[in-house]
Formats: structure tokens, sequence, C-alpha cells
């Protein structure tokens, strides 16, 4: 794998200029997306411009990345969230960002969303045991936290999903398996790394519904219920923010949560993953500490041990 | 002659063995799917459950034949060997399904499941009380062992029900609704067995003290 720490060339030097998305193309993008909502036929087109960060293996099927979901929100089969999220109205969209920020506020989507796009190829590693490879569209998070400029007292950062019962199936009705809204958090260097983005789209197209439009977070070295999707709060702490699993089994999920085969689930091993797509017969493959970004991010856990601080 | 009469009548007329080649019908079909890739975007975990909740199912299956003959005189007595069977079988894939197609054969890590992860263990140990079970499911044994004995051997039956819908119930993240409806329905048969046990008890002492 070809991961650098710091890009060697610019994206510019890579990414002819004719081929970046202009704000407008993305603004009338979003708006193409809100007349045609719901459903996946609506995506439009978004260009992203390669990125050094990509890891060079093939992606995943487009139909295994969109059919294959958790996203309690709309039930809580893995097929659920195709059938059910084109219920979900994803325009207009604001994300209210507030906390320990000097600019507080509720800012519409194009007003976060930059001009230029980037494709992050990553692996994404479920905590259930299983990866896919996913070719995302979006910028780095720490672009958006720039611009609300966190004080110096921000430590955290939280993050909280849409409520929105009337839309998402999965929060109607008696018996509810977890507390809403969906809740994450980073810590604010995790936050701040480079590796960590907002994505808006993937496969060259807005994101599907089912997997987190209009947008939601991506962390390649956690496990992947710590990239919360359909974002509509981002919130600057001085504590450790609360997180939907970890209040429901704090002894099986972490606040950090890193991908580490090392350390097992409380009920099964991490060692390795199944690949989704590969097949019936497919190997399982060995599971790489962080997600295979340990380079990347290692050293901000330098001092931690990672068994307690799982 | 009553509506349960005739059921019980259609029912003698069914023939047993068929049974068998049935209920392996949905395993060669998912088997099918999966090879095809078109279980899903995980299809080693689609069989693996798929398998594993048809046993439940069938093992639940089993436990009603006696409240159904006692509450709606419904008899299904004649199928309950087939029953009990096919879902030994289905256990025997369900964990064919894991050890090689999911955990590929890969012994360490098998041996670490199986002293390690208390759900593994329950699985297992459900499964390793459903062998007695199926070897003394012929006539012959029950003949060799002699009714009573084969009676108080079968009711093993209950803890590896039991132990199949915790397995269940322990594998899933949070607490989704499906694995407790199943607890559900395991803990109230084996309630129904435990008062019916204990009134045929009473009955039983009763009776002896008329007599005496």
């Amino acid at each position: 794998m070809l991961i650098r720490s710091r890009p060697t060339i610019r994206y510019s030097e890579v990414t002819p200029k004719a081929t970046y998305l202009n704000r407008r193309q993305l603004i009338a993008g979003v708006a193409a997306l809100a007349a045609t909502a719901p459903g996946l036929a609506a995506a439009a087109k978004l260009n992203g411009a390669p990125s050094p960060y990509s890891i060079g293996e093939p992606p995943t099927a487009l139909e295994h990345i969109t059919t294959y979901n958790n996203f309690y929100e709309f039930g809580l089969g893995k097929d659920d969230p195709a059938k059910n999220a084109g219920a979900l109205t994803t325009a207009p969209w604001s994300v209210a960002i507030d906390g320990l920020v000097g600019k507080p506020g509720s800012y519409a989507l194009e007003d976060i969303v930059p001009a230029v796009l980037e494709e992050r190829v990553y692996r994404l590693r479920c905590v259930e045991g299983w990866s896919m490879v996913i070719p995302w569209i979006g910028f780095p998070l720490r672009d958006v936290l720039a611009m609300a400029e966190p004080t110096g007292s921000a430590k955290f950062v939280a993050f909280e999903t849409l409520v929105r019962p009337e839309e998402m199936q999965g929060q109607r009705g008696g018996f509810q398996t977890l507390d809403w809204p969906y809740v994450e958090g980073l810590r604010l260097d995790e936050a701040m790394h480079p590796l960590t983005i907002l994505a808006v789209g993937l496969y060259g197209e807005s994101l599907p519904n089912q997997n987190g439009a209009p947008l939601r977070l991506v962390v390649p070295w956690k496990y992947g219920f710590k990239s919360i999707k359909s974002i509509v709060r981002i919130t600057l702490t001085e504590d450790v923010p609360a997180t939907t699993w970890n209040l429901q089994a704090p002894n099986e999920y972490g606040f950090y949560s890193n991908v580490n085969p090392g350390v097992s689930h409380p009920r099964w091993s991490q060692a390795s993953e199944r690949v989704v797509g590969a097949g019936l017969f497919a190997a399982r493959r060995e599971t790489e500490m962080f997600n295979g970004y340990a380079e990347e991010v290692g050293a901000m856990y330098a001092d931690m041990d990672l068994a307690r601080y799982y | 002659m009553s509506a349960v009469d005739r059921i019980n009548g259609a029912l003698r007329r069914v023939p047993v063995l068929p049974l068998y080649a049935l209920g392996f019908v949905p395993a060669a079909v998912y088997f099918w799917l999966a090879l095809q890739n078109r279980l899903g975007a995980d299809p080693v975990k689609a069989l693996e459950q798929e398998y594993g909740l048809i046993a439940l199912q069938l093992l639940i299956a089993a436990l009603v034949v006696t409240p159904l003959r006692d509450l709606a005189r419904v008899n299904l007595l004649r199928f309950r060997r087939m029953l009990g069977l096919m879902a030994f079988y289905y256990v025997v894939m369900h964990l064919s399904v894991w050890a090689v197609l999911d955990r590929q054969l890969d012994w360490p890590r098998i041996v670490e499941d199986l002293t390690k992860r208390p759900f593994i263990m329950l699985g297992m140990a459900a499964t390793v009380l459903l062998v007695p079970l199926a070897a003394t499911s012929t006539d012959w044994a029950v003949k060799r062992l002699g009714a009573l004995r084969w009676r108080g051997l079968h009711r093993l039956a209950y803890p590896a029900t039991a132990l199949g819908a915790a397995h269940y119930v322990w594998l899933v993240k949070a607490w989704p609704l499906e694995p407790l409806l199943y607890a559900a329905a395991v803990a109230a048969l084996l309630l129904y067995r435990a008062v019916r046990g204990r009134q045929k008890a009473t009955v039983r002492a009763t009776g002896a003290r008329r007599t005496a």
C-alpha cells in the first residue's frame, strides 16, 4: 500500500483545473438532488481530485456498498437502509456548528462543501468483522472546523445525526434499539487529521441516502460505526462527548474504537475480516493495525494503552 | 367429524420420508444462491445465519408438537423425529459453514473462539447436546434404551433449544426484536413443559393416594 503522511504533489498538479468542480456546478448538483430526491436515481455527478491518501486497491462493487449498510435509523437489517432511506429529504440541509467555536451558527450545506473535492479510496472496516473498499468523494473535516474557528479550550468534536421519525422509520415505533440522535465524537487531533474527511459522495456521484447523505464523516482508521452519517450538528467540547455504541455497551465499544487486530471485541476476534464481495470461498483478510494507517496515525496514540482505551 | 379430526386424518396420510428431502430444499437453495453471489454482499455470513435460524425454527417446531396436541388436539407426533433430525442437520450445516467458509479451518482461531467467546460456546454446547439425540433417533435405539430412559435422554432437547436461543440473542449487536421473540417463544414452551410436568406429577401422586 502506498500511503504518504503528506502529499508530495499538490492536488492541482494531479488534476487539470478544468475537471475541478466549480462551486456553481456543485450547488446545481445539490439542487438537482433535492429536486429528484428520494432515491438512488437522483445521484448527481461529483468530481473528486485523486488523492495520495487513497489506497491502491479496487473498490468494492457499488451494489454492495449501497445495499449492505448499518444505518439503524432506517432499520436493523443490512438491506433495510437501501429499502427505506429513499424517504429521507436531504435538501435543504444545514449543519449547526456550535460549542467552543468563534463562529457558531447554522451553516447551509452549500456553505460547508468546498468547490474542490477529493476522491479518497479508503478501506472501511466494520466492527462486525467485514470490510469494503469505498471511493469516497469529500473534503478534510479540518477545513470546516477551521471555518468555525475552535477556541483554545476545545479538545473534542461531537457529531449528531438527524432525528426525523417521519422519514426515518427506524426511529418510529415502540421498540427502539438505540437512543436517538445517533451521536459520535473524536478527539480534536483526530478530527484535524488530514485522513479524516466529510464525504458528500462515492463512486463519482452524490451520496446515496443509505450511505449517509448528504454529509457524513469518514475516519478510515476506526471501526465503521465511528463514521457517523447524515450529520446535522458538530459541537466542539472540552469534555469527552458521549457516543451511541459506547452508551449501548460500554464494555464492547470504546470512545476510540481504533481498528486493532490485537484487541478482541469481547464477543468476537478482530484479528481478521471477511472481504465484502469476494465470494463464498474467498480467504479472510488479516486486519491491519489502524486499518493500515499506522504510519499516519500511530503517533497520536503513542503513549496510550490501546487495550484499555479500545 | 370435527375439524380437528379432519386435520388429524389428513396428517395421517402425509408420508414422513419425503419431508426429509423437502427439508433440505432451503439449504440447497441458499447454498446455490450463495454460489451465484446472489445472497448479498456477505454470502458467508448470510448462509451461516440462514442455516442457524432454520435450525432454531425446527427445534422450536419440535417443541410445539406436545402443546399443540394437548391444547388443540392436533397430532403432529409422527413428524417430531423428522423435525428434530432436520434441526440437527441444519445445526451441522450451520457449524460447517462457520468452521469451513467463515473461519476457514483456521484451527488456532477456532479453538480460541470455542474457548473465549461465550456465544460460540453456547452454540457449540447446544450442538453437543443434540449429538446423542440424533444418534438415538432410530426405533432400534428406543427399544435398546427402553422408552423411559430414551425419553429421559431426549429431554436434552430442552436445554439444547434454550442454548440455541441464547446463542442467537448473544451474537447480535444491541437488542433487535427478532432474537428476543425467539427466546420468548422458547421460554414459553419450556415453561409449558415445566407446568405440565408438575401437573402430571400431582395427578400421579393424588391418584396413588386414592388407590392406596
